[in-house]
């Protein structure tokens, strides 16, 4: 049986609050931590995307353009690259000239927007989409979501925004007997097309790879490529979605990850039963099995696999409503300034880090948290985001005074 | 006159409010012509000692064991609770006790090598029955060191009662001491028994009982069985440093109701954020501003999600030094809605900062203020309407700012140390 493999890779860095206390509300309005957005970047650059992207190169040429890959990527991240790290944008633009590249849509701020207001939703939606075609020169044809995050409606949405394929969580609790290796469709607009992660196959590599307790380490590249030929496991298309950090920030360089990845593609094609594909090719070269239904929003985070990483406590949640609660003053104001800490106050990861859930899935969470705990970090954000509220304010009835000026001037 | 003094901790190094109390009371005594010799646990070696001869109780050698000096034990009655320790052995000591040992594969129990010297933490921690037991010990060492240099001996809170009696018993002079907090203040109902028996005994042993308060003085004799002749009340004093009035550039418009102190059920903090949510249902241009930490600290922030309010409920976690002051500098109004507070020292701060408080009935503190608003801790009506006076009628806040201050001033360690030379004359 003959079994297309898809990779995707996730590329995003959040912008780090800096500690703002309550003394600096109404006097400091700068609220990024630059030295260690820009230190932990540059880490991740040595150690991950330059050396990665170098790999995937070669790999593309060795292999003819029978080696493909797909990247989605945040605003957020891109405008890090810019600032700190340009030539790791280089890099991904020598990807993208291979075509045999597909860099995927997204909200612009790896926000939760889809789970708050539809229309800052698609907002963020255009904005990343024309990031994209401005820094790769290709318009994204799939979207995925903030964290994998999908239900019937977002999807619904997303098609009507012009997507025709999108990616989501192969969840237990959404599949039951059914198998994450076909391409589904959406329930309520069928056109939209759904690839759903392995997640067994893709934590194999993710989470599990240095795993020493782990019963299948040490995990090598037949032992790999011997579960994706498994004629056991049926299918048509194995998603195998990770973080790109994965290649040597979780999964150090010692660990032999990337030694790893520069022989697994030669292995996958070796046999001819098996083929890469970007999730656009997938999406157009297969038809769906079945239409999934998805109530409630899913995504691809710790057991549950929903939400409550991000909204799961009250801290979060009044959080996530104090914050877009202000979009109507932030429209109505339209300020460069003011639009860019509205967009990065929304990234995901400030709400990740007031999670109190950190029992089974606490390894994770710990290790992405720059806070003590989620009680410092919900104060954190709380003070920023009052002194953004207070400054907005402030410029709207600065914006009202002038207009009513310019009215009182002109003649009658 | 002379006195022996053992406390827990002085400024700067502060975990509560006990040490700036004693700070205060050896300056005050120092102008009564009381000289001090003070004895605490780990001195840092910064302290203020212009006052009180700081004696580190960590640098005493004390007998320890059940050899050597043989007079000590005449003496003194070995206290132990329930305490398994090795002592500390400084370095040199630890040498030539493990040398000895390698070369004659036995423990010599001659010499100087039982003359140990402990090294006490001097933070309130999990060993700290152990410390308190170790501090007696020493403290006896001391008092025999110190024997014809003081006339009476004055202990603060249950940790050093033990070491003052040790110190009785061994000098033969009279015992005062002093309850800045009772195990009822600390814990509610649910008191530890040993710290509640530590205090009896220290307060049955005593000729003179200070209670800081009468609220805690009427605890003291209902709840501990103390003859009330033998419990005076002398209310606390609060001393200002000379810089403290400077102006604070405002940071928002809105007005600032502040709460400044452990986050603990004692101290009320839930009534605060009730009634912050009351008020601000009816006015949006004020801000809440809950300063400290404790143990109640998380359950506070989870409350004030819930509520809705976290955008104007703000949390600065423990400050210390300027940050107090630039805290109080700019508050408009200070509440204390504490459900136990024997004295409460940090009212009078805020009136010396021009703020006017608001402070609950159930504080000592409420026994020497005019100009304060007093409420019922548990009563989040009434305080949500003081809060609400005192932002909406600026003629209130200024007249409980002006006379607050004034009243405040008043408040001198001087007078309340020289009722306390009283009480160590009414012993000699």
């Amino acid at each position: 049986m003959k079994k297309i493999i898809c990779l995707y890779f996730q590329v995003h860095q959040p912008l780090r609050l800096k500690k703002y206390r309550f003394f600096n509300m109404g006097k400091d309005h700068y609220y990024l931590d630059d030295q260690t957005n820009r230190a932990i970047l540059h880490k991740v650059a040595r150690g991950c995307y330059l050396p990665m992207n170098d790999l995937l190169l070669q790999l593309i040429r060795q292999f003819d353009g029978k080696f493909k890959v797909s990247f989605s990527m945040s605003g957020i991240a891109i405008e890090q690259f810019r600032a700190y790290a340009p030539e790791v944008l280089d890099s991904f633009r020598a990807l993208a000239a291979t075509g045999c590249v597909e860099f995927l849509g997204e909200t612009y701020a790896h926000s939760l927007a889809s789970l708050a207001n539809q229309d800052e939703f698609a907002e963020q939606v255009r904005q990343h989409s024309q990031t994209i075609k401005q820094e790769f020169g290709i318009k994204p044809k799939t979207f995925r979501n903030t964290e994998l995050i999908y239900s019937d409606a977002i999807g619904a949405q997303v098609a009507e925004m012009g997507f025709t394929t999108m990616l989501a969580e192969g969840a237990k609790h959404l599949l039951g007997w059914k198998s994450p290796n076909y391409v589904y469709a959406n329930a309520i607009n069928q056109k939209l097309k759904l690839l759903l992660r392995n997640f067994k196959l893709s934590d194999d590599i993710a989470f599990r790879f240095s795993d020493r307790s782990w019963s299948q380490w040490p995990l090598t590249v037949d032992k790999y490529v011997g579960w994706l030929r498994d004629p056991d496991m049926p299918g048509e298309v194995i998603n195998l979605f990770m973080d790109y950090e994965t290649f040597g920030e979780h999964q150090k360089a010692d660990t032999g990850i990337f030694e790893f990845m520069k022989y697994l593609p030669g292995a996958i094609l070796a046999g001819g039963d098996l083929s890469f594909a970007t999730p656009h090719e997938v999406a157009a070269k297969l038809q769906p099995v079945s239409v999934l239904h998805v109530p409630y929003a899913t995504s691809w985070a710790d057991e549950e696999r929903d939400v409550t990483a991000w909204l799961g406590n009250e801290l979060q949640n009044e959080a996530f409503r104090s914050l877009y609660e202000m979009r109507d003053k932030i429209l109505k104001l339209n300020s460069p300034d003011m639009n860019h800490v509205w967009r990065f106050m929304q990234i995901s990861d400030h709400f990740y880090y007031m999670a109190t859930k950190w029992f089974s899935d606490g390894d994770v969470h710990s290790y992405f948290n720059p806070y003590d705990s989620p009680y410092d970090a919900f104060i954190n954000y709380m003070n920023v985001l009052s002194d953004f509220k207070m400054e907005v304010d402030k410029q709207l009835a600065l914006q009202e005074k002038e207009g009513n000026l310019q009215q009182e001037s002109v003649p009658a | 006159m002379r006195v022996l003094m053992f406390g827990w901790e002085f400024p700067p190094h502060i975990a509560g409010g006990l040490g700036t109390a004693c700070y205060g009371m050896t300056r005050g005594l120092a102008k009564n012509d009381v000289s001090v010799i003070f004895v605490m646990p780990k001195a840092y070696g910064d302290e203020d000692q212009s006052f009180a001869r700081i004696v580190n109780a960590s640098d005493v050698e004390t007998t320890y064991g059940h050899v050597g000096d043989s007079e000590l034990w005449e003496k003194l009655t070995f206290i132990h609770i329930n305490s398994n320790m090795v002592p500390y052995i400084g370095p040199e000591e630890f040498e030539s006790y493990t040398r000895q040992q390698r070369e004659s594969g036995r423990f010599d129990t001659q010499g100087d090598l039982w003359k140990e010297r402990y090294t006490f933490s001097g933070k309130y921690g999990a060993n700290l029955m152990e410390e308190v037991a170790r501090y007696a010990m020493v403290a006896a060492q001391v008092a025999r060191d110190m024997a014809g240099e003081f006339d009476v001996i004055h202990a603060h809170d249950w940790l050093t009662y033990y070491a003052g009696i040790a110190a009785k018993r061994v000098s033969g002079k009279p015992l005062v001491v002093h309850m800045h907090a009772t195990e009822f203040d600390r814990s509610g109902e649910n008191i530890n028994q040993k710290v509640y028996n530590i205090e009896r005994t220290g307060m049955q042993a005593a000729d003179r009982v200070i209670a800081v308060s009468n609220l805690t003085r009427n605890i003291v004799i209902e709840k501990y069985g103390i003859a009330p002749q033998k419990v005076v009340t002398v209310h606390n004093a609060v001393r200002f440093a000379s810089d403290d009035a400077r102006e604070e550039e405002r940071n928002v418009p809105d007005k600032i109701v502040t709460f400044l102190g452990r986050i603990t059920y004692q101290k009320g903090p839930d009534y605060f954020v009730e009634a912050a949510a009351k008020v601000l249902k009816r006015v949006k241009n004020v801000r809440f501003v809950m300063a400290g930490s404790g143990d109640m600290m998380n359950h506070i922030i989870r409350r004030v999600a819930k509520l809705g309010i976290a955008d104007r409920f703000h949390f600065t976690g423990f400050l210390r030094g300027d940050d107090v002051r630039k805290m109080f500098a700019l508050s408009d109004v200070y509440v204390m809605p504490s459900v136990s507070e024997p004295f409460g020292i940090s009212p009078l701060e805020a009136m010396k900062s021009n703020v006017p408080v608001i402070i609950s009935k159930q504080s000592g503190v409420a026994e020497v203020l005019d100009y304060a608003i007093k409420v019922d801790y548990w009563d989040v009506d009434a305080l949500a309407d003081a809060i609400y006076g005192l932002i909406s009628y600026p003629v209130l806040a200024k007249l409980s700012s002006q006379r607050g201050l004034k009243e405040v001033t008043n408040l001198k360690w001087e007078d309340a140390a020289a009722e306390i030379a009283n009480v160590y004359r009414s012993v000699l």
